[in-house]
């Protein structure tokens, strides 16, 4: 199945307009630059390294949160290294966790080698196997239906998005980890942050 | 083993229980594991009890994610992990080093005290000085009866000095495995 490539900026942007109380994990890289795109915010916890982990911090947060949305965004070269961590959250089930994976089938960092999906690995369906929701989104179309999902769906939910393997102008977070855990846990917390 | 006491049987029997009840006074919410024999105890208390959410990891490394993700929305976690899978968690443990998230490990010690399995006996001797050049403090076990005033002092550290702590708890509080006795 060959479906059309999307802008991944545009798809951020649907996401998180209009964010509300949603929480977010971006994985490294063009993920996070994304999300900086759509616009800073206290309460989306971008990363800068422990390629892997993203899917498992979002994990944490939405066991630790269970009446708030979590979002995951990532690409599919950090959630290919995380793979075991879908079983682990197949686990869980957490009901208010989605995985967005920005999939262009690139290592778009690195120089833009081919990740397991562009050799025809099916992420979607591994994500399905540990029991997601699992959804390939293809098309402008079906942007609308994932937000309705993230916001309200009840998880664990993943979504693979087929995007555009662009290089777009960097948009960088913050990236002193201290500050962008403090200014998370004050957003969300209050003063219980400083505890 | 060496012939032991009575009372220091005893005593063996329960330190995970001891340890199980300092997690739980230090509120501790997320424990998660990969399991080994000498945590097999610990692991069935934090199952059976209602006020933790126990999450089975397919690889260590998930563990040092997922207590950050506790910790962003407000939870205290604990990893439970044998000495071999230290070395799996090498990267992730930037996240502990990079934004001072608090991080308590529990290590059940392998390749270091009786060691019957040569395949262990790398990672085991290199696991304390894998975990303190990523950065995180180590404490040891060496005797039953003083397990849960270690980990209780690592909980202290961890969460309100915003550290990184594992705690080693040596082989020779768990038994020298062999395949050789009944279990």
């Amino acid at each position: 199945m060959r479906s059309a490539k999307l802008d991944r900026r545009k798809v951020v942007r649907a996401l998180l307009e209009r964010r509300g109380a949603l929480l977010v994990v971006a994985g490294l890289g063009s993920a996070a630059w994304d999300c900086t795109a759509a616009g800073d915010h206290p309460l989306t916890f971008p990363l800068w390294g422990a390629m892997g982990s993203a899917c498992m911090m979002g994990l944490g947060l939405a066991l630790a949160q269970p009446r708030r949305r979590v979002l995951v965004v990532t690409g599919d070269g950090e959630m290919l290294m995380g793979l075991g961590s879908l079983a682990t959250v197949g686990v869980q089930r957490p009901a208010n966790l989605a995985i967005v994976v920005l999939d262009n089938e690139r290592y778009g960092e690195t120089g833009m080698q081919k990740t397991h999906t562009g050799y025809g690995v099916d992420l979607g369906a591994v994500a399905r196997a540990c029991g997601f929701e699992a959804r390939i989104v293809g098309r402008s179309a079906e942007i609308a239906a994932m937000r309705s999902g993230v916001y309200r769906g009840r998880g664990p939910l993943f979504y693979q998005v087929k995007v555009k393997p662009e290089t777009l102008p960097l948009a960088l977070p913050p990236r002193d980890g201290a500050h962008l855990r403090y200014r998370f846990r004050e957003a969300l917390l209050g003063k219980a942050a400083a505890q | 083993m060496p012939a032991k006491t009575s009372r220091a049987r005893a005593v063996a029997a329960v330190w995970p229980d001891a340890i199980h009840r300092v997690l739980k006074s230090q509120g501790v919410r997320q424990v998660s594991y990969v399991p080994d024999a000498g945590h097999k105890r610990l692991i069935e208390l934090c199952h059976a009890d209602k006020d933790m959410t126990v999450v089975p990891l397919t690889t260590e490394e998930e563990g040092i994610g997922l207590a950050a993700g506790a910790w962003l929305g407000g939870e205290r976690a604990a990893l439970l992990m044998q000495s071999s899978g230290v070395g799996n968690c090498v990267n992730a443990l930037t996240l502990a080093a990079n934004c001072a998230f608090p991080l308590l490990v529990l290590v059940t010690m392998r390749g270091e005290w009786g060691e019957f399995n040569p395949w262990q006996i790398p990672m085991g001797q290199a696991a304390p000085d894998v975990l303190r050049l990523m950065g995180v403090c180590t404490m040891c076990v060496e005797r039953a009866e003083e397990a849960g005033a270690t980990v209780a002092a690592a909980a202290k550290l961890a969460f309100e000095g915003y550290g990184a702590v594992a705690v080693l708890i040596s082989q020779a509080m768990i038994g020298a495995k062999s395949f050789g006795d009944k279990p």
